[in-house]
C-alpha cells in the first residue's frame, strides 16, 4: 500500500520490489511471531541452550590443563581423571571414596527398593478395601514431601527410636530406599494397568497355577517396567543430596553431589568436574543401554510403551 | 484366580516398610517440636505421648512468625523467592511445552531428548557448572567486561538474591517441562479445529481453548517444583551463602546442623509441613486421579 503514496511509483525498480518485499517480510516475520510460531522456537531453543551449555562448559573444564575452573589453559584428557598423582578422581582417595559410595548406595537402593516397590504396586493394584486405601494413601506421602522433611524425620527417628541405627551407610540406603519406593510403585502400577488381566485369565483357564501365572504371565510382561523404574531408582539415588547429607556419617559417608555441595563454596580442582562428569558419562550410558533394552522388550506394543511413559510424566 | 489373602500379603512388606521409616519418622518430628529440653545438656527430648505435649515452644516459634518478628522476614523471603522463581520458570516452560507439544514436527523427538538430557545431569552437577560461569573469574563476567557491558565485573555469589531466584529457575525448570508438555500433549486437537472453524483468531483460540484446558497441567507442574523449593535450602547455600538470601530450609538446617536447637527446627519443619499442606494434597489428589484413568 506504500507503493501509492511514493512519488514516481508508476515505475519501480525490481531492486526496490525486491527491498520492499524484503522489508515487508521483516516486520510481518516480528509484528505475527504466532502466524508461524518462531518466537516460540526461539524461547525453545534458548531455554534449551541454556540448559545444557552450563553442563558442557563445566565438563570443558573437567579437561583443563590448569588448575583453574574459570579460565582455559589449553587440553588435557587425562590429567584429573587419572594423570594427576594428588588430585586426580583416580589418585585422591577422598574423590575415589565419594564415587564408590554414590554407587554402593544407588546399587543397594535398586536392589532393595525394587522387588519391595513391584510386590507393593501388585498388592495396591489388586487389593481392595479400607486398608488397601490407607496404604495408597502412604504409598503417595514419600512423593510430595519436600526431601528436608523426609531427611530431618529420618535423623530424628534413628536419633531416637531405632538407637541402633547410627547415621551410615545403612542409615543412608534406608533412607533411599524410602524415596524411591513410591517411584517403583507408580511405574510397575502404570503397565500393570495397561497390561490388564487378560493374559494371566487365559493362564488360568489354561491350568496355569496363581505362582505359575504370576512367574510365567505377569513378570515378564512387567519386566520392562520392572527395568525402567530400576532406572529411575538409580537416577535419583545418584541424583540425591539432602537424604544422603543428613544421614552422612561424615567424610566417609560422603556421595558425589555432596562432595560437589562442599566444593562450590571453596576453590577446588577441575577434578570434582572430572568426578561430576563421571557421573553424567555413567548415568548416560546406562540410560542408554536401558532404552536400548526396552525398546527390544517392547518390540511391536508401541501404544501400551506410549502408556507408561505418560504415567511416568504424570507424577 | 488368585487367593484373597496374596495381595495383602505382596503389599505388606512395603507398607511396613513405609510406616516404620515414613510415619514413625513423621511422627518423631512432632515429638521432639511438641517435647521438651534436656535441662543439663540442652538435649531435645521428646514426648510421644500426646497428652504430655509441651506446646509453650511452638507457640514461641508460631509468634515469630508474625509480622515484624524473627521469623517473618525470613518467611516473607521464602516466599517470594518461590513465587518469582515459579513465574520465572512458568515463562520459560510454557512457551517451550507449547512450541514443543503443538508446532515442533520433524524436530520433536531431539527436543525431547534435549529436554530430559537435564535429568540425567544431577542437580548439583548443574549448580556446579551454574558457579563456574558466575565466579568473579567466570566465562559471565569476562563476557560482560569484554563486551563493555560493565566496567568492573559483579559479584554474583555473595548474597545476590538475583542469583539465587536465577539458579532455582535454572534448577527446577526441566520439573516443570515435562509435566506441562504431557498436559498440553493431552488436549484434543479437534476442539481447537472447532474454535478456529467458529470463527476464533488464533489468540482466542489460544486464550479460551489452549490455555484453559491446560490449567490443570500448570497447577500441578508449579505444584510439583513449588513444593522442593519450599525445602530448599542447598541452592540458597551454594549461590549465596550469605544470611541475607536464606529461606526457611536454611534456617531449618541452621537449627539443626548448626545449632544447638533440634527442637526449634522440628518445630519449623513442621509449621512448613502445615503450610505446604494444601499443596501437598493437591498433588496426591492428581496422582491418584492419574492412576485412575488406566482401566485397573
Amino acid at each position: 500500500m506504500t507503493r501509492h503514496t511514493e512519488p514516481g511509483a508508476t515505475v519501480i525498480s525490481p531492486r526496490r520490489l525486491i527491498q520492499q518485499n524484503a522489508v515487508r517480510k521483516l516486520s510481518t516475520w516480528i509484528a505475527n511471531p504466532w502466524g508461524r510460531p518462531r518466537f516460540l522456537a526461539l524461547i525453545t531453543w534458548a531455554y534449551i541452550l541454556v540448559s545444557i551449555a552450563p553442563v558442557i562448559v563445566a565438563i570443558q573444564f573437567s579437561f583443563n590443563d590448569g588448575r583453574s575452573v574459570t579460565s582455559w589453559q589449553g587440553f588435557n584428557l587425562t590429567r584429573w581423571y587419572w594423570g594427576d598423582p594428588d588430585h586426580s578422581v583416580w589418585h585422591n582417595p577422598a574423590l575415589q571414596h565419594t564415587l564408590l559410595q554414590s554407587l554402593k548406595l544407588a546399587g543397594l537402593d535398586i536392589l532393595i527398593a525394587t522387588p519391595l516397590g513391584v510386590l507393593l504396586a501388585l498388592g495396591l493394584a489388586r487389593w481392595r478395601g479400607f486398608a488397601a486405601n490407607a496404604s495408597n494413601f502412604i504409598m503417595l506421602f514419600p512423593l510430595v514431601t519436600p526431601e528436608l522433611v523426609m531427611g530431618l524425620a529420618l535423623s530424628l527417628v534413628f536419633l531416637h527410636v531405632f538407637t541402633f541405627i547410627e547415621p551410615s551407610t545403612t542409615a543412608q540406603v534406608l533412607g533411599h530406599v524410602t524415596f524411591s519406593l513410591s517411584y517403583v510403585v507408580i511405574i510397575v502400577r502404570g503397565r500393570l494397568f495397561s497390561i490388564g488381566r487378560q493374559y494371566e485369565e487365559a493362564a488360568a483357564d489354561l491350568g496355569a497355577t496363581p505362582a505359575q501365572a504370576l512367574r510365567l504371565v505377569v513378570l515378564p510382561l512387567l519386566l520392562p517396567a520392572i527395568l525402567a523404574s530400576m532406572m529411575m531408582v538409580f537416577a535419583i539415588s545418584i541424583d540425591d543430596f539432602v537424604i544422603s547429607q543428613w544421614l552422612s556419617c561424615g567424610a566417609s559417608c560422603d556421595t558425589v553431589p555432596i562432595r560437589i555441595y562442599s566444593a562450590t563454596r571453596t576453590s577446588s580442582f577441575p577434578s570434582i568436574n572430572a568426578l561430576a562428569a563421571i557421573m553424567v558419562f555413567l548415568t548416560l550410558s546406562a540410560f542408554g543401554a536401558a532404552y536400548l533394552v526396552q525398546r527390544l522388550m517392547t518390540r511391536g506394543e508401541r501404544k501400551s510403551r506410549r502408556g507408561m511413559a505418560k504415567g511416568m510424566f504424570d507424577l | 484366580m488368585y487367593p484373597r489373602w496374596l495381595w495383602p500379603v505382596f503389599a505388606a512388606p512395603g507398607v511396613v516398610w513405609l510406616i516404620l521409616l515414613f510415619l514413625v519418622p513423621f511422627y518423631a518430628v512432632i515429638s521432639v517440636a511438641f517435647g521438651g529440653v534436656d535441662p543439663i545438656f540442652q538435649n531435645p527430648v521428646p514426648s510421644w505421648n500426646p497428652l504430655d505435649w509441651d506446646y509453650t515452644a511452638m507457640g514461641k516459634t508460631l509468634t515469630g512468625f508474625l509480622p515484624g518478628n524473627q521469623y517473618w522476614a525470613v518467611f516473607l523471603r521464602t516466599a517470594s523467592y518461590v513465587a518469582l522463581a515459579l513465574s520465572g520458570s512458568l515463562l520459560i516452560g510454557y512457551p517451550a511445552a507449547y512450541y514443543i507439544s503443538r508446532h515442533a514436527r520433524r524436530t520433536k523427538a531431539i527436543l525431547l531428548v534435549l529436554l530430559i538430557l537435564p535429568f540425567w545431569v544431577s542437580y548439583m552437577m548443574r549448580m556446579l557448572a551454574w558457579v563456574n560461569l558466575f565466579s568473579p573469574a567466570g566465562y559471565i563476567n569476562k563476557f560482560l567486561v569484554w563486551s563493555h557491558l560493565v566496567t568492573t565485573p559483579p559479584d554474583w555469589l555473595n548474597g545476590n538474591p538475583a542469583s539465587v531466584i536465577l539458579a532455582l529457575i535454572y534448577g527446577y525448570v526441566p520439573y516443570l517441562i515435562l509435566p506441562l508438555l504431557a498436559s498440553l500433549d493431552r488436549i484434543d486437537r479437534s476442539v481447537l479445529d472447532a474454535a478456529r472453524d467458529l470463527g476464533a483468531s488464533p489468540i482466542e483460540a489460544f486464550l479460551h481453548v489452549t490455555l484453559p484446558l491446560s490449567k490443570p497441567g500448570i497447577l500441578g507442574a508449579s505444584v510439583i517444583i513449588a513444593l522442593p523449593m519450599f525445602g530448599d535450602y542447598y541452592t540458597p547455600n551454594i549461590i549465596s551463602g550469605s544470611p541475607s538470601t536464606s529461606m526457611l530450609g536454611n534456617q531449618i538446617d541452621i537449627f539443626f546442623h548448626g545449632g544447638s536447637q533440634p527442637g526449634v527446627g522440628a518445630a519449623l519443619t513442621l509449621i512448613l509441613s502445615a503450610f505446604l499442606a494444601v499443596l501437598m494434597a493437591y498433588y496426591m489428589i492428581t496422582i491418584a486421579k492419574a492412576q485412575k484413568e488406566y482401566p485397573a
